[in-house]
């Protein structure tokens, strides 16, 4: 079913949105690559959702330029621009069928009603609604309705697929179906998919690349693994999960990699990135830490102090301070968490692969 | 929305209301109901007569004609006026407001004779055509249907206007949003999502001015000229100029029976909230 060639490659130029005064979008460009399956990731406010209106031709850019298929698509509108959008809350039309509003698209363009039909059927049965064509959207679930938005907007076969927040209103079994339903049609269909969200674990599941936007300026992009292992901001890499920040004097780089002192112990990162100054912070993981009562050879390892532990069911939460006063919290095994709330001091160690600086004074 | 103990209060205060109603509408009414049935003498010959009697029935015929005529009219004109009110650039939504608003102030006898001045045979349309030399004789505007057509249909506009905002107000925008993205022009989609989607609009706005229209009194007399005698101006007739108060009575029991029954079809289509 793969038709990558009818995947729309598109590219922002120097784009920039004011409201009033309020600057939504400053001087963002950005390469989309034909079939890639990208996600604008950033808090509320932070302009990822109005760079999709003007991917869709909703909003027009103040400054800047939009390339469709190498074709400057700056002025033409939304309705000649046709990408496929699937909307925050759906936006079915209400008064027609399910069959009807995904034939909408098609009868614009004026097919032939025998094409309509197979098209339509077909729609249906990848989206898995058969059985439910004549119902108005009012009589479906949540999930069946984002079924038709999907399929609506996918039927007449658009080069990009844009999607708003498609799950914000789903609970939470449901959205990880979803998603995975969304990924599927976007294997078989081969388009172009720019998905928008403030979910980072949904963006690093999702997604061949992640753009991660705050306060109307593109971060960095950079493919799931990239942005989460090597985030080149702070803000990154607190929005992308949970991190815990140690500040770390005297950096300097050797043949091997960084060396540093965290917490009046020697640490070695291979990866620490090509931060060098005397002030840095290192940022590491929770899931890379371990908690020891003894240092764990060929690791890096600092002490600390457990202050308070919250039970997760899996796993608990252990929240801990380092000598110098850092806070520090880490997933641990429930046992773990025991023997580190008796004890006066445990042992932290991460890999020297684990672990990266960013630049700035500490906590 | 409210609360309980809101509703109570709510009910407290309305209460005067209620039994003033009661007191002014319901039992005068009860009281017309009887003489219906006891006037001239005991049964139900009034309601035969109504019947069978060819100028009651044409009457009737007359009234429901122009009411769906004007039905028609004022909608179409209000859904317009509620599109721009609605929709339109905050310029155009103040000046279309005071549009609706300003003739709220003025009473429907005031309007009424307006419009005898505009519309009659030396009234400023015939005048102003004349002058031009498009017509050589005055063209009857008033004094039959057209003018109480006419006369109805601008004073009902405004009361068409607000369910019908209600309706594009309550719309969400991003499936007009979702049309265009799927490639839908701007006419496409006012007749195919827009219009659907207002429907519930349309027909409380219809069914408040038919039911409004139904007993107009002033406006037909006096732009009908006694021509085109509407339902309301029957009862008037009957009850003052050829008394005949039984039939008067049948034919009002008559008229608030359909009114009230489009009332109940109104409630209905449309949650009360939504009228204002």
């Amino acid at each position: 079913m793969a038709e990558p060639s009818r995947a729309a490659e598109l590219k922002a130029e120097g784009v920039s949105k004011s409201f009033g005064s309020f600057r939504a979008l400053n001087d963002l460009s950005l390469d989309i690559g034909r079939g890639e399956f990208l996600t604008l990731l950033g808090p509320s406010g932070s302009g990822k959702t109005t760079f999709l209106m003007i991917l869709a031709g909703f909003e027009s850019p103040t400054s800047g330029r939009l390339y469709g298929d190498g074709v400057d698509i700056t002025a033409q509108p939304a309705e000649q621009r046709a990408a496929g959008m699937v909307f925050q809350g759906y936006a079915l039309f209400p008064h027609m069928s399910v069959e009807k509003n995904i034939a909408f698209p098609l009868r614009v363009r004026k097919k032939p009603e025998a094409e309509i039909r197979t098209r339509v059927g077909a729609m249906i049965e990848r989206v898995g609604l058969v059985g439910h064509e004549k119902k108005l959207p009012s009589q479906l679930s949540g999930g069946q309705q984002q079924r038709v938005a999907l399929a609506r907007a996918l039927v007449f076969e658009p080069g990009v697929l844009l999607l708003d927040e498609p799950f914000s209103a789903l609970d939470k079994s449901l959205r990880s179906a979803m998603q995975a339903e969304v990924k599927r049609l976007h294997e078989e269909t081969g388009t172009t998919f720019v998905f928008v969200t403030h979910d980072q674990s949904e963006a690093l599941a999702l997604s061949s690349r992640v753009a991660i936007f705050h306060h109307g300026k593109l971060l960095q992009v950079g493919d799931p693994r990239q942005v989460y292992e090597r985030p080149a901001s702070r803000f990154v890499a607190e929005f992308l999960g949970e991190i815990n920040m140690l500040p770390v004097t005297g950096v300097h780089r050797n043949g091997v990699g960084t060396v540093a002192i965290c917490d009046e112990r020697p640490i070695r990162l291979l990866n620490g990135g090509d931060h060098v100054g005397d002030a840095a912070v290192l940022a590491l993981r929770p899931e890379h830490i371990t908690v020891s009562p003894e240092p764990k050879s060929g690791f890096n390892s600092i002490t600390a102090r457990a202050s308070g532990a919250t039970y997760l069911g899996n796993t608990t939460k252990l929240e801990l301070r380092t000598r110098a006063g850092a806070k520090l919290s880490v997933a641990v095994p429930h046992e773990t968490a025991a023997l580190a709330l008796g004890s006066d001091a445990v042992w932290l160690n991460w890999p020297t692969e684990q672990g990266f600086l960013l630049p700035g004074g500490g906590h | 929305m409210q609360t309980l103990s809101n509703r109570t209060g709510a009910a407290l205060f309305l209460a005067p209301l209620l039994l003033f109603l009661s007191l002014a509408y319901v039992v005068p009414f009860l009281g017309v109901a009887g003489w219906s049935v006891t006037l001239p003498e005991p049964g139900i010959g009034q309601y035969s007569v109504l019947l069978s009697d060819p100028l009651v029935q044409s009457v009737f015929i007359r009234t429901f004609r122009i009411c769906a005529i004007v039905t028609l009219a004022s909608v179409t004109c209000a859904y317009a006026i509620a599109f721009l009110w609605v929709r339109g650039t905050p310029l155009q939504r103040r000046i279309t407001e005071f549009c609706i608003l300003v003739p709220f102030w003025i009473s429907v006898l005031t309007r009424a004779f307006g419009w005898v001045a505009l519309l009659s045979n030396r009234g400023l349309i015939n005048t102003w055509l004349q002058s031009l030399g498009f017509i050589s004789e005055p063209l009857a505007l008033v004094r039959n249907e057209f003018g109480v057509i006419v006369g109805m249909t601008h004073f009902l506009i405004p009361f068409a206007v607000f369910p019908l905002a209600s309706a594009m107000r309550n719309l969400d925008e991003r499936v007009l949003l979702a049309a265009r993205g799927l490639g839908a022009s701007r006419t496409r989609i006012f007749w195919t999502v827009f219009v659907p989607m207002t429907m519930s609009g349309i027909i409380g706005a219809a069914l408040i001015v038919f039911v409004f229209a139904l007993g107009f009194f002033v406006t037909p007399a006096i732009l009908g000229g006694g021509r085109s005698v509407m339902v309301a101006e029957l009862v008037y007739v009957r009850l003052f100029q050829s008394p005949d108060w039984g039939l008067a009575a049948a034919i009002s029991v008559v008229l608030v029976l359909i009114v009230g029954a489009l009332m109940a079809l109104l409630f209905r289509t449309l949650k009360p909230a939504q009228m204002v």
